[in-house]
């Protein structure tokens, strides 16, 4: 048995893991009240972790005995989840410091939290063995029902934990059984011993395990059939933790569902590919027709995240290397769309300074706030993939990987789904712009937000000049896994 | 003869004291009860050559959850007797899960002679030359490192969110500050007085 251990690999991880115990030292002995500078220190380190990526001998391919694997994939991966991170770590100490009489003020456990959720999170991208697997999922998973049910003196914050954990804890399960299955029969927990033995001939147990473990991670991806618990939990989440929910723990786990398709069970593929293609199919149409009859505002970005997760399985469910990187790159659009959507939704507050959460509450809003409505326009028709805006780009790049691997009639029942999904989106832009103003909120805005959406929307807007960048990033990342 | 012996008699002791379970009329002699059946299982692991499992059966068990629920049914105030009233109503349901059990124990012992099971490229070593507890460890330890780490990191996640979630600052609660303490000096604390007969003590 050779030890390929190599300490350089999980830099990244390392250096959260280090910044995380530090700061919850600090936060230990100094209190609530360093909770910004924790905050921005948070930031520090992972942008630190992304800068360290790039250090020479980071990239050391499997290392560990093959439990973890640090390839251009999981680089890719991992900056997205640290941006979206860092994003979510900046909006939150001002919305918990306004929490009203339910809140707590801003806890400096909050951002240390969000940073070990994101080592999880980078675990888990870069897992190569199932136990790797597993342990990195409940890293993240741990932190985040914490995360839900933040707000603990708010009933739906809590109910939202408390859902949260059991239906995952149940997820996991199904997810462990899958793996022990696949164990039993493969007669390995890692991924290269799982392909060896799936490349001759699928047996009844191997079908079962991989059945089984794609169920538990479609839940942690929010992707239907296991997505009830989403619009619940988005919605009594306080809204930070929903814009973290639904951004960089959607990474993770479709990274890792890509990386378990293709690198463990990528002999099989005729088989997880009907699985995916169901998962998709079946995500991208509950997530428009569901999405219909909303009238809260984080409901409704609960269902449009189910509708993206399933748009983002279709280049999954090609199989091929250009599908892998249409993945990557529509998870990196769909990060910048989640993020600017949400600072839109932050600023929802009424004159008393409450959050308001109903759609009906938007009326008007380009009489009001200009500014503001301009951007909820433009990240509402660029989730609907109205053309001259990035989100069209992500769903063209899915849709022309999914026909060069010969399935049009998939790509078409996206495509018709997404004209479902549009009525939606542009509901809300008709209600801006065309329904008689509603109640103003209140006009006080936070700089770092208006910051971020600023950026957002311009990233959105312009987007087309990344796409050299973001081919060669993506096109390399999807390289690594074949 | 003596493996004979003892395996009976581990294995009588563990089905009785686990029907004494089931049958005892006071709830804190059925987990009594239990716990005579983990130690007699942990010596019939024992003889199987899984020491380690016999530990976990004896530390963990024994040490931890059996205590708990010790604990447990001391503490609540649980209606045991009308618990029970539901016995013979939910007996066929019992006995129809403990079948389905049975059922599945033999399909599953059935599969496992004759499936082709690919146990020729497991990770775990197959040897007798050392006690398992060590072959754990050294797995443990070496290859698996990382995982062992990480999962250190799980129990501090579940660490920290207990403590977001529950802890509460409450008003009236004297702790105790050993810096004020020992900065208390006698001329704060110690009063002479000459305290004349017959008057009450002014404190």
């Amino acid at each position: 048995m050779t030890e390929s251990f190599s300490m350089l690999a999980i830099l990244p991880e390392l250096v959260l893991i280090g910044s995380a115990l530090a700061l919850l030292m600090g936060a230990a002995y100094v209190g609530d009240r360093a909770t910004m500078a924790i905050s921005w220190l948070s930031v520090v380190a992972l942008a630190a972790a992304g800068a360290s990526l790039a250090c020479p001998g980071v990239l050391a391919g499997s290392v560990m005995g093959g439990l973890f694997r640090a390839d251009a994939f999981g680089a890719y991966a991992k900056v997205l989840i640290f941006v979206a991170a860092a994003a979510s770590i900046l909006i939150a100490p001002r919305f918990f410091n306004r929490g009203g009489q339910n809140g707590l003020g801003a806890r400096a456990e909050y951002p240390i939290l969000i940073l070990l959720a994101c080592v999880g999170m980078s675990i888990m991208v870069s897992a190569g063995d199932f136990l790797t697997l597993y342990v990195g999922l409940e890293l993240n998973s741990l932190a985040a029902y914490v995360l839900a049910s933040f707000m603990r003196q708010d009933e739906r914050s809590a109910e939202a934990g408390l859902k949260y954990f059991v239906l995952g804890a149940l997820a996991s399960g199904i997810l462990l059984y899958g793996i022990s299955l696949l164990y039993g029969f493969a007669g390995s927990t890692g991924f290269d011993g799982v392909s060896a033995a799936v490349a001759d001939g699928l047996d009844k147990g191997e079908l079962f395990g991989l059945v089984f473990v794609l169920a538990g991670l479609s839940f942690k991806m929010s992707a239907v059939p296991f997505h009830m618990w989403t619009p619940d939990v988005y919605e009594g989440a306080p809204t930070p933790v929903t814009a973290f929910f639904a951004s960089a723990p959607k990474v993770a786990a479709l990274g890792l569902t890509v990386r378990v398709a293709i690198e463990a069970l990528g002999p099989a593929g005729l088989a997880w590919q009907q699985v995916i293609i169901f998962i998709a199919l079946a995500s991208i149409l509950l997530g428009a027709v569901a999405a219909i009859g909303q009238t809260n505002i984080k409901r409704l970005l609960a269902y449009s995240s189910i509708n993206n997760v399933g748009f983002a399985l279709i280049g999954l469910a090609a199989g091929t290397q250009e599908g892998v990187a249409a993945v990557l790159s529509y998870l990196a659009i769909y990060i910048v769309m989640t993020v600017g959507t949400f600072m839109c939704v932050l600023q929802m507050r009424d004159q008393a300074g409450n959050p308001v959460e109903s759609i009906a509450s938007l009326s008007g809003l380009s009489q009001t706030r200009p500014g503001l409505a301009a951007a909820f326009a433009i990240f509402m028709f660029s989730l609907a993939g109205i053309p001259p805006l990035f989100g069209f780009w992500a769903k063209f790049l899915v849709f022309d990987a999914a026909v060069a691997a010969g399935f049009t009639a998939l790509a078409a029942i996206g495509i018709a789904a997404s004209v479902i999904g549009a009525f939606y989106y542009l509901k809300i832009i008709k209600t801006i712009y065309f329904d008689q103003p509603a109640e103003a909120y209140e006009a006080r805005s936070g700089r770092v937000e208006y910051a971020l959406m600023s950026v957002t929307a311009a990233i959105i807007v312009v987007g087309y000049f990344f796409n050299p960048l973001l081919d060669r990033a993506s096109a390399a990342a999807a390289a690594s896994l074949f | 003869m003596i493996h004979v012996l003892a395996f009976y008699l581990f294995a009588a002791f563990v089905v009785a004291s686990g029907a004494l379970t089931i049958f005892a009329r006071n709830p804190v002699h059925s987990v009594l009860w239990l716990i005579l059946a983990f130690f007699n299982a942990a010596g019939l692991m024992l003889m199987l050559g899984a020491e380690f499992i016999a530990m976990l059966l004896v530390i963990v068990y024994v040490g931890a959850v059996a205590v708990l629920f010790l604990f447990v049914v001391m503490m609540l105030d649980i209606d045991f007797a009308e618990l029970r009233a539901g016995f013979v109503e939910y007996l066929p349901f019992g006995v129809l899960i403990g079948l389905i059990l049975l059922a599945e124990i033999v399909f599953g012992a059935a599969a496992w002679k004759a499936g082709p099971l690919q146990l020729a490229n497991r990770a775990a070593p197959i040897g007798h030359e050392a006690p398992n507890i060590e072959q754990i460890g050294t797995l443990l330890y070496t290859r698996y490192i990382f995982l062992f780490e990480a999962a250190g990191l799980v129990l501090l996640v579940a660490l920290i969110g207990a403590i977001v979630l529950t802890h509460r600052t409450r008003g009236g609660v004297r702790g105790q500050n050993i810096d004020k303490q020992n900065r208390r000096r006698p001329q704060d604390a110690v009063r002479n007085i000459n305290q004349p007969t017959g008057q009450g003590v002014e404190l």
